[in-house]
Parts: C-alpha cells; structure tokens; sequence
C-alpha cells in the first residue's frame, strides 16, 4: 500500500507538471498578446483591415476574412466529399471494399501539408490562373488544398459514426420500403449526426491551423479578398511570415492573433463539447 | 517504473542541455552561426563551403529569414553574424557594427514571355504601387499586372522601397512571398507577374528589364549608370568575435571577392 | 410506389460513387505524383551523403537525423509524462468539474495551430531559456505540441477499458498501481500506442514552428544545441527556391514513405494486438 502511494505521488507530480506547463503556454500567449489589443482597442484589432508593422497599425480583418473564406471553403469542399465517400463506404460498398479502403485513408492521414501546398502550387495555382482567371493564388486554391488535407479525418471519424448506427436503423428503414438513398440521408445521416458534426468540427480546427500550404498556395496579400479568385492571407499565414524578425509591438501583435486563434478554437471545442453531450444524452432516449 | 526513469533521464538531460547552453555560444569549436537576408543567403552558402574546405575544423551555419530577422538574432545572440541587404538605419548603426561584403544591383525582373523590357523608375513606381493596372498602359499586352513583394522583414524589400517607391506604398493588393527564391519562382510561372530581386540571382530565367533606359548588368554598376544598388552586409554586434571576424575576414579576400562576382555580385570596393 | 424514388436512387449513388471515386483518386494522385517524380531520384548515396551546394547536390542524411531527433526526442519527453497524466487523470482521481476542465483545456491545447507553439517556443525555449536555435529547442517545443495529443488519446483508450476488469483485478488482491499497469495499460495499449504514434507522424510533418525553434541550418547537427534541418522544411527550401526540384521531389518521397510506413506499421501491430487480447471488436 506505501508503494501505491508513492506511485500515486510521482504520478500526481507529473500530471501536475504537465497541466502546468501546458497551462503555462496558454497564459504566456494571453499575457503577451491581451495587452496590445486592451491598448489598441479589440475593435480597432479586429476589425481594422490596415495591417502596417513600421507604422504601429495592427488591424487584421483581412486575415480574419481570408481564414473565414478559406476555412468555409475547405469545409464545403472537404465536408462534402467526406461525406459522400463516408456514406458511399459505409451505406453502398461491399463490406471487403470498405475494409480495404478505411485504412488506406487513413495512412493517407500522413502526409506532411509541405507535400500537399506543393502539389498544389505545381498543378492546382496554375489550373486556376490560366481556366478560372486571378493570379491562380487565391482563395480557392487554398480552400481545395486544405480540403483535400482534411479529407482523411473527417472521412475516417465520419465512417466510425456512421458504422456505429446499429443495423436494425438500417433494416427497418429498408423493411418499410424505403430507397438506399432514402435510408441514407433520413435515418443513417441523422443518427450519425453528432459524429459528424464532430468529425467537421474536427477538420475545421485542422483547418484553420494550417499554415505552410496557404501560404504556399494563398498569395498572402494584405488586403481583404473579395471572392474566391482573391489572393488571401490567413491568421496562421500572418503569424509564420511574421514571427521570425517581429519584435516589442509587432511582435505582441502577433502573440494577439494567437490569442485570437485560441479564442476560436475554444469556441469550436465548446460546439463540439455541447453536441456529444446531446449525443449520449439522445441515446437514453432509446 | 519505465515511464519515471525516461522522466528521470529527460530531466537530468535538460539540465545538462540547459546548463552547458550558456557555455556553448562562447565555445570556438561552435558553428558560426550566420543568419539573416535571404538575397545573401546563397552567396554565404557558397563562400561558406569554400571557407569550410580550406579550414576542415571551422563550421559555418548560413540560415535565412529576411534582413531584420539577421539584425535581430545578431541582437539576441542566435547569431554571431547577421546578414543584411541594405544600409543600415542611424539607430541600428550605433547597435551593430556593419561590414561590406559585397554590392547588389537590384533588378526588376518580369517572365521571359512578357514582351516589355524597359520601364522607366516613374512607371515602376506606378505599378508597385497599384496605380497602373494592366500591362498596356507601360507597352505591354492587355494583361492585368500581378505584383509581387517580399515580406516586411527583407533587405530587398527596405531596398526597393527606399530606392523606388519614395514615399508611395507598395500596393495591399501585391502577393507577398517570404524569400528571392519564391519571387523568382512565382515570376517564371506567371507570364504576368513582375517582382524585384538581386540582380545576382536573376540567371537566365528571367529578364531584367532596363530601368529608365539602362541595362540591368554589373558594369553599369560599377560605372555608377544603374542606379538600384545596395550594400550586403556582414554585421555583429560590437567588433566581432575572433571566429566570426575570421569568416568575415575570408570572405574579404580577393578570391572570395572574386567568387562572388562571378555569381553576379560586385566587390565590396 | 411511383418510379421517381428509384430514379432519384440510382442518379445519388452514382453521384455519390463519382464522389467516393474522385476523392480516393485525388489522394492517390498526390501520393502518385510525389512517388514519381521522387523516388526516380532516391538511392542510397541520397540517403546517405551530405547536401552539397545548398541542396542541389547530394544527399539528405542530415536532414533525416535530425527529423529522427528532434521529432523522436520530443515524443520521448511527450509520450511517458501524457500517459502518466492519463493515468492519473482517469485512475487516481474521482473524475468530476476538476478532471473535466482538464479534459476541455487538452482539447483545446490540441486544436491549437501548431504555429502557435512555434511562436511560444521561438519565444520562451530559443529566446528567454537562451537555447538559441537548436535541436532541443525544437525537440522542446514538439514535446509541448503533442502533449495534449497524447494526454487525450491515452485518456479515451484508458477509459475505455471496462470496469469489470477493474473490479476483477482488485478481487484477486492487486493494488491499484498492478491494476494499472498488468491489466488497464495492458488493455488499452493499442489505444495508447497509436495516439503515440500519431503525435510521431505529426512531429516529423511539422515545417514552420521547428524552423522556428530549431533553425534551418544545413549541416548534421553534432549536439543538442546545434541548430538543424528536418526534412519537411529541407523540402519546402529546395522547392520554393527553385534550388533543385528533382531533389526536392526526392526528399518528400523520402518523407511520405517513412510516415506511411511508420502509420502501416502500426496499424498491423495493432492487428496483432488486438487479435491477441482481443480487447476490441
């Protein structure tokens, strides 16, 4: 019994020591960056679209629209594709097919964003230069980029809710004549829905945080994209082009969109946190 | 059991980390760390090697990151040099102590493709600065005009700016790359693009286009004709310590000065 | 029943499969693509020799030594202290407010934008610790990224063991620490190894906040305190600069097989696991 409670202790010790530090970067990244926004005025940070270091303005409603459009973008792109192919692998593909194909996603999962801004710069930003018009960096470009790399999470997480209707929904539906589709979106889309919402929940915070292929892909121009052929820079785009010579003002400036960042991913984990717990709290209902 | 002996040992292996940190920039078997313009970035690698070479025990570490990220690693002491590719402002003059390793035309290049070859400095001014929108108006075809900067920190970019646009500003609506290289690379594959990099990185890829007439070329320099020119430099903070100022002085010799001019530099005298 | 249902049926699947077909076939382009143009260009000197002439020539051996490091390092120091937070989260305390916010705050903490732990890192670990750019400081910086990763993927697998086993192990008479160790750890192994191993595929594919922290210098990095160059951000600086695109192409076929691999191999190891214990449908 005394050694389960030194081991108690050591484990205690280090768990404290982790929620610590991690607390401790959260804090850091508040206290660096809350002041200059108290100072400058949360409204005049948010939503001022003049972004000017050497001149003491910091405004970043641009990067808050770009991050905005290139985040909806991703999800349109990347949700629906996801899904169809969630609904494709669980609803109408031979079991061996989706057995096969799950786990191939999923390695897909892998590869580095470098890779897939690359690819895009090569094939996609020209594609969309030379047929669509723009300067081929844009909006779109980054929004299919980004789309693509959330494919595999939201893919995967969607196949594990969907697998997670139990087969009677499936049945009855089927039983009382409905068509595959029919059953499909009204009966297995519905109950898989909290797990969907969380796997695009998920994708979306995936999304926002990518930095080395919208800046690859996105042109990171300072001004306010207007549609989806515009140049865009985003939140993270700003803070990687930035951090590495900012300093005083500039720099807490940049500490501020982090904030700002953070603010957003709480936000969505509260989302998401409210939707399960309407989830399990759906399922005493059955 | 397994899980405390790895804290144990990360622990005890930060410690030593941390306490010898402080030791090892001093130490003389430590790289020379140079870091700094991406524009100089290439020509340090080389003279870099060629250092390395004749001296087997001595290392120097070339990073990039833009003119004012160098000045401010060499201020932070992440650097022993900080490469910088324009003059230096009054109150970073009296920080740092700044070298000329070389001098730099700068070029405004466009796509091969593009059939203008010539603007005058009031006509680069005007598109830099988005008021002149379409190729046609400087001789051009009927094309939108896609301009590309570099970011905040960049030598290059300071360059330009003081030697070009004045006191106008370069356009919101100009797509921002982060190093010479992605500007070249972006100006290649866009037939409408005009950008502006060092005139010793142009190559073959691109066209220079002649400013107010003169030819973008290391002669007309030299000769004083080509007006965009800055200074790279090598600087520190305080006379430099013995291992970087025995870089620095290799890169001063007159083989390395030549090395750099066959790469399209000019000497720094 | 009125033949429109069945018509609108058979338009949506074949919809629906188009889409299934062009998502699959994008994702295996990308892969393609690299693999092509790549592979062509890797040999063993690739492999094995130094980059000469900033990368244009040579090799990536230094790069991948110091992705292994800075990565590996930095799981390392994540992954014991996450599953011992865990643990403790789920086996040593009575759950409650306490414990969820902790919970919240990870998930949180693993939503954040790894650029963020970048700039905490540049800040704090290169900067105010006096690291400079280096090995550690990236290793530093990685460890805190995929910490709240692991607290959390160790925190479900762990919770997902049931109780009956619990209850079982202390009705033969162990203590909450062999409980732990010989029947909940072992239970929930699978779930804890591939949250380890993702937090792994993750460091190695991080670029901007290790270029941050660890610097891009060229050369292999001697000790700790040298600064270095993973392989993402060695291939993002050949492509970007144009500097070489066939050993740009090289270095990320390099780069896309070990993750591949490295994710494969677990995913078969898990197999066998989990056909052993047979803990999992």
């Amino acid at each position: 019994m005394k050694q389960d409670r030194i081991i108690s202790a050591i484990l205690m010790g280090l768990a404290l020591s982790a929620i610590l530090g991690l607390s401790l970067i959260a804090v850091f990244v508040f206290k660096e960056g809350v002041p200059i926004v108290l100072r400058i005025g949360a409204r005049d940070f948010l939503l001022s679209a003049e972004w000017n270091p050497k001149e003491g303005l910091f405004g970043i409603r641009s990067m808050i629209v770009g991050s905005a459009m290139v985040t909806l973008g991703a999800m349109l792109i990347g949700g629906t594709f996801s899904l169809g192919l969630a609904l494709v692998l669980t609803q109408f593909a031979p079991p061996r097919l989706t057995h096969v194909l799950k786990p191939v996603i999923e390695l897909l999962a892998g590869i580095p964003s470098v890779v897939y801004g690359f690819v895009g710069v090569q094939t996609l930003v020209p594609f969309i230069r030379e047929h669509l018009g723009g300067p081929g960096l844009s909006v779109l470009a980054a929004s299919i980029v980004l789309g693509i790399m959330v494919l595999p999470t939201i893919t995967s997480i969607s196949v594990d809710a969907l697998q997670a209707v139990p087969r009677s929904y499936w049945e009855g539906s089927i039983a009382l004549g409905a068509t595959r589709w029919q059953t499909a979106h009204r009966v297995m889309l519905r109950a898989a829905r909290s797990g969907i919402i969380a796997a695009v929940i998920l994708g979306m915070g995936r999304a926002v945080g990518e930095t080395m292929a919208v800046i690859m892909v996105g042109g990171n121009t300072l001004a306010v994209p207007r549609g989806p052929l515009d140049p865009v820079r985003t939140l993270t785009a700003n803070i990687a082009l930035e951090m590495g010579y900012a300093t005083g003002a500039h720099r807490e400036a940049l500490f501020a969109t982090g904030v700002t960042l953070f603010v957003f991913i709480m936000i969505l984990n509260t989302v998401a946190l409210a939707v399960s717990r309407r989830r399990s709290s759906g399922a005493a209902f059955r | 059991m397994v899980q405390r002996i790895g804290r144990d040992a990360a622990a005890a292996l930060l410690a030593l980390a941390v306490t010898s940190g402080g030791c090892h920039r001093q130490d003389e078997r430590s790289p020379v760390s140079v870091i700094g313009s991406t524009s100089i970035q290439p020509f340090a690698e080389l003279l870099a090697q060629e250092y390395e070479k004749k001296h087997p025990d001595r290392k120097v570490d070339v990073q990039g990151g833009g003119s004012t990220a160098g000045l401010q690693a060499v201020a932070s002491g992440l650097a022993d040099i900080g490469m910088c590719s324009r003059e230096l402002s009054p109150e970073e003059a009296r920080e740092f102590n700044a070298v000329t390793i070389a001098r730099d035309g700068l070029a405004v290049v466009v796509n091969h493709a593009n059939p203008v070859d010539s603007l005058s400095l009031e006509q680069i001014r005007g598109i830099f600065s988005g008021r002149i929108r379409r190729w046609k108006e400087v001789g051009g075809t009927d094309e939108p005009i896609r301009v590309i900067t570099r970011e905040e920190s960049s030598g290059t970019r300071d360059c330009f700016v003081h030697l070009v646009m004045r006191d106008e500003k370069i356009s919101r609506e100009a797509l921002v790359q982060e190093s010479s290289g992605a500007v070249k690379e972006l100006v290649q594959g866009n037939p409408g693009a005009i950008g502006y990099i060092s005139l010793g990185l142009v190559g073959k890829e691109l066209k220079a286009v002649r400013v107010d007439g003169v030819e973008p070329t290391p002669e007309k320099v030299l000769a004083g004709q080509y007006k965009l020119v800055r200074p790279l430099l090598f600087v520190t903070k305080g006379p430099a310590a013995p291992k970087a100022k025995d870089f620095i002085d290799f890169v001063l010799l007159p083989e390395s000065q030549q090395a750099l001019e066959a790469e399209g530099l000019i000497r720094a005298r | 029943m009125s033949p429109r249902p069945i018509v609108l049926e058979r338009i949506v699947v074949a919809l629906l499969w188009a889409v299934a077909a062009m998502t699959i076939g994008v994702l295996l382009f990308i892969v393609g693509f690299i693999l092509l143009r790549g592979l062509p260009h890797v040999s063993w000197q690739f492999l094995t020799e130094s980059p000469q002439k900033m990368g244009r020539e040579g090799g990536i051996l230094p790069m991948i030594v110091s992705s292994a490091l800075v990565a590996g390092l930095g799981v390392l120091i994540a992954a014991p202290i996450g599953v011992a937070t865990a643990v403790y989260l789920t086996e040593y305390t009575r759950g409650g407010r306490v414990t969820a916010v902790i919970r919240f705050g990870a998930d949180c903490l693993a939503g954040i934008p790894s650029i963020i732990f970048g700039l905490f890192g540049f800040v704090f670990f290169a900067i105010t610790l006096g690291l400079g750019l280096c090995v550690l400081s990236g290793a530093l910086t990685l460890a805190v990224m995929v910490l709240p990763t692991v607290i959390r993927t160790s925190e479900e697998a762990i919770r997902a063991v049931p109780d009956a086993y619990r209850e079982v192990s202390y009705g033969l008479g162990s203590t909450r620490w062999q409980m732990v160790t010989r029947v909940v750890l072992r239970s929930a192994l699978p779930g804890v190894v591939t949250g380890v191993v993702l937090s792994l595929a993750r460091a190695l594919e991080e670029t901007a906040a290790v270029m941050l922290t660890a610097g891009s210098a060229l050369r292999m990095p001697s000790s700790l305190l040298d600064s270095c160059r993973v392989l993402p951000l060695h291939f993002y600086l050949l492509a970007r600069e144009g500097i070489s695109m066939d050993k740009a192409y090289a270095t990320a076929a390099v780069l896309v097989i070990v993750v591949l691999a490295i994710n494969f191999l677990t995913y078969r190891l898990m197999r066998r696991f989990i056909g052993k214990a047979g803990q999992y449908v």
